[in-house]
């Protein structure tokens, strides 16, 4: 096996190019697990965490350009008032060990559908910024994620960071697991509000083969807010409207029995989940007018 | 390939071979047995140790990602020969059963505590949610934090 440590981006895609079938490492909170139990022997292994435009982040025009390599315990510290959604997620993951090592760039690389971090990627419509030595292209994660365990990326590309618009409204995570602690998601669910955009973004996480935006309950909840004017008068959304809106959530995930929980469990928990994230972000909006 | 690193303040180097994670060349290449070695999997925090000032699982570590860092061990903590009072606590408040878990709670509390030096019961529970103890002698665990807390703290 070779081990292949570049320091910085142009040597990183260089050496990508030269070994596609090298294996990026980060964190390595799944890929040393596939080592240590034998499951994958690659010719190569490609540390990434030398390299300064993966590991870091920035802030410009109230949008972020998040290096794939930030781990959940710098999203907690570090962007938790930009990106509260992405820090409420964040700290559902592991425990401290693992959020020390582990990124948001290996849950989009992995791209299981019960990746705490990528909820609040859809419901912020963030974009992948995915390199070679062709260049960069920028993915909307939606498309990025395939499938279960599959993504967009090209075998001489690597996912260097994520875009991501700073929060301008309330955001919310929830998650159902049988701990606190060290649990895969039954099935969890991220919500943010847009009020510049008047928009209402929402995704499901690990009840469907990949995370899934609920666009028509989207829709329906927009319709409501505007039609009763909230996003000004700040008033509460009518109970009718979040049990719907629960509802639509609920019809467009598509969950399957497995070892963490049933299916019919997974469609009743994510609806409930959706209407009290609303009834949280709803709240925190309304307090905030003051 | 050669791996050289600052293990407990010393300067060390091993010929490893490259898909090894830093928990097996601690133990079998260096001879530090404080990390115990369990799940490989991260879920268990045995293997818990210091890399460049951040606890993490040393199963999850590939080897060479430790090149030119600092680890510190369990076996790093104590100062000429006297215990921390970290592990004075877990000793007195018979917090040690099997003992197999113990150098991993006790490198999650000295984190915790150099972090936060007056957790409360909740914050310590967090904390330590990354480290199983087979034995379950979590209360006597919980205690041994709280007096670490106490000694340590101001």
């Amino acid at each position: 096996m070779e081990f292949l440590q570049p320091a910085d981006l142009r040597e990183v895609l260089e050496t990508k190019a030269a070994h596609p079938e090298a294996v990026p490492i980060f964190g390595g909170t799944d890929v040393m697990v596939d080592l240590n139990f034998d499951r994958e022997r690659p010719g190569a292994v490609l540390d990434l965490t030398r390299v300064p435009e993966i590991r870091e982040w920035s802030r410009k025009d109230r949008r972020l350009r998040v290096g794939a390599g930030v781990t959940y315990t710098r999203a907690i510290t570090e962007l938790g008032g930009l990106l509260p959604g992405l820090a409420m997620a964040s700290r559902t993951v592991g425990s401290p060990q693992i959020r020390n090592r582990g990124t948001i760039g290996g849950n989009l690389g992995s791209a299981s559908p019960a990746g705490d971090a990528l909820p609040p990627l859809y419901a912020s419509d963030a974009g992948i910024e995915v390199a070679s030595v062709r260049g960069v292209r920028m993915v909307p994660v939606e498309e990025f994620i395939t499938g279960p365990r599959t993504n967009a990326l090209r075998p001489d590309e690597l996912i260097t960071a994520f875009m991501i618009p700073e929060a301008r409204g309330p955001q919310q995570y929830a998650k159902i697991g049988p701990r606190n602690a060290m649990v895969i998601a039954v099935c969890s669910l991220g919500l943010a509000l847009h009020p510049e955009s008047r928009a209402v973004g929402a995704c499901i996480g690990s009840a469907g083969p990949t995370p899934i935006r609920p666009h028509e309950a989207e829709g329906f909840i927009e319709g409501v807010i505007e039609e009763h004017g909230l996003w000004e008068s700040r008033s509460e959304i009518p109970a009718s409207a979040l049990e719907r809106f629960g509802a639509l959530v609920a019809e467009a995930a598509k969950p399957i029995d497995d070892v963490r929980g049933t299916a019919s469990y997974r469609r009743h928990a994510v609806g409930v989940l959706a209407r009290r994230t609303l009834t949280w972000a709803w709240d925190e909006y309304r307090r905030d007018a003051g | 390939m050669k791996l050289r690193l600052l293990v407990n303040g010393e300067p060390r180097e091993a010929d490893i071979w490259e898909g090894e994670s830093l928990l097996y060349v601690l133990r079998e290449r260096m001879g530090l047995f404080g990390s115990k070695n369990a799940c490989e999997q991260g879920e268990c925090g045995s293997c818990s140790v210091y890399l460049g000032g951040t606890l993490v699982c040393a199963c999850l570590v590939l080897a060479g990602q430790a090149g030119g860092s600092e680890v510190v061990t369990v076996e790093g903590l104590s100062e000429q020969g006297r215990m921390h009072p970290v592990q004075e606590a877990f000793l007195e408040a018979g917090a040690v059963q099997c003992g197999f878990c113990t150098p991993g709670l006790i490198m999650a509390t000295h984190d915790l505590l150099a972090r936060n030096p007056g957790p409360t019961e909740a914050e310590v529970r967090e904390a330590l949610a990354g480290n199983l103890c087979r034995c379950t002698g979590y209360e006597k665990i919980l205690a041994a934090v709280q007096t670490a807390a106490e000694r340590t703290g101001t």
